[in-house]
């Protein structure tokens, strides 16, 4: 992504607090919601309690030292933050949070037939927590990591 | 518009790592056009299955807040040389992908 489009990406998500309210209406959602399992209040939801609660149906978090969050701590491009998540745990599914975007849901890999592990990279507005939530036996558990985005810095 | 997705594989912490690059916009539906100050549509993946010798091993849904060319790690706990992976991804727009390889250790 140019240097230039990564500017009015980041613009428009500080902007995001006044689209709150058309979303809210459903203005904003996505209308041509193709696959059926695509959880789109989850992905849509602005809080990461309310993203997790309509994306888990339970809020009922255990924090678990056995997730691990392997991401630079401080990143110079809040486009691209690459981050893995891992655990030793049996695994439903792992969800990837990020607290301060406007939807802070990033994605959700389901993996009951996988390994404990899912890696990408993320977009972040701003300097945030990142929160990785993994199901295990129908019990939740979350990690979370601050993340450092320099902007026009010079990468300290 | 084409997308190109590539697939690698390789052994990780005991594992089979399959990396998954396709390159897409990911277009959040919360820029503007700078100049015609015109909402730029969303348009990003939201699904991706991953399937071994036919069966699907993983899958991922995916929302705005994933980049630009999106790249996904999943591991798998076994697979050999060879065998036979597909990838399929779809996005909010309705495109889809379908995208053959092996493993290839």
């Amino acid at each position: 992504m140019s240097e230039i489009k990564r500017r009015t990406f980041l613009k428009g998500s500080m902007a995001g607090g006044l689209l709150a309210v058309a979303a809210g209406a459903g203005l904003l959602r996505p209308t041509q919601v193709m696959a059926a399992q695509w959880p789109d209040s989850a992905f849509n939801a602005r809080s990461v309690d309310v993203a997790i609660n309509s994306l888990y149906g339970s809020s009922n978090i255990i924090d678990s030292k056995a997730i691990k969050i392997r991401a630079p701590l401080q990143a110079e491009n809040g486009a691209k933050v690459p981050i893995q998540v891992l655990t030793d745990m049996p695994v439903d599914s792992i969800s990837v949070f990020i607290k301060e975007n406007v939807m802070p849901l990033a994605g959700r890999a389901n993996l009951k037939n996988a390994s404990g592990f899912f890696s990408t990279r993320i977009k972040m507005a701003k300097s945030s927590d990142v929160i990785a939530v993994v199901k295990s036996n129908g019990k939740l558990h979350s990690a979370k990591l601050a993340i450092k985005v320099t902007v026009g810095g010079c990468g300290g | 518009m084409a997308r190109k997705t590539k697939i690698r594989t390789r052994m990780q912490g005991g594992k089979v790592e399959v990396l998954i690059l396709v390159t897409h916009p990911m277009e959040t539906g919360l820029r503007s056009d700078k100049k015609t100050k015109q909402k730029i549509p969303a348009h990003f993946i939201q699904t991706v299955d991953v399937a071994l010798n036919g069966k699907s091993m993983a899958s991922a849904e995916l929302g705005i807040g994933i980049s630009t060319n999106p790249l996904l790690g999943f591991r798998l706990n076994s697979a050999k040389n060879g065998d036979k992976l597909q990838v399929k991804w779809k996005d909010n727009q309705g495109e889809t992908g379908v995208i053959d390889s092996k493993v290839d250790l």
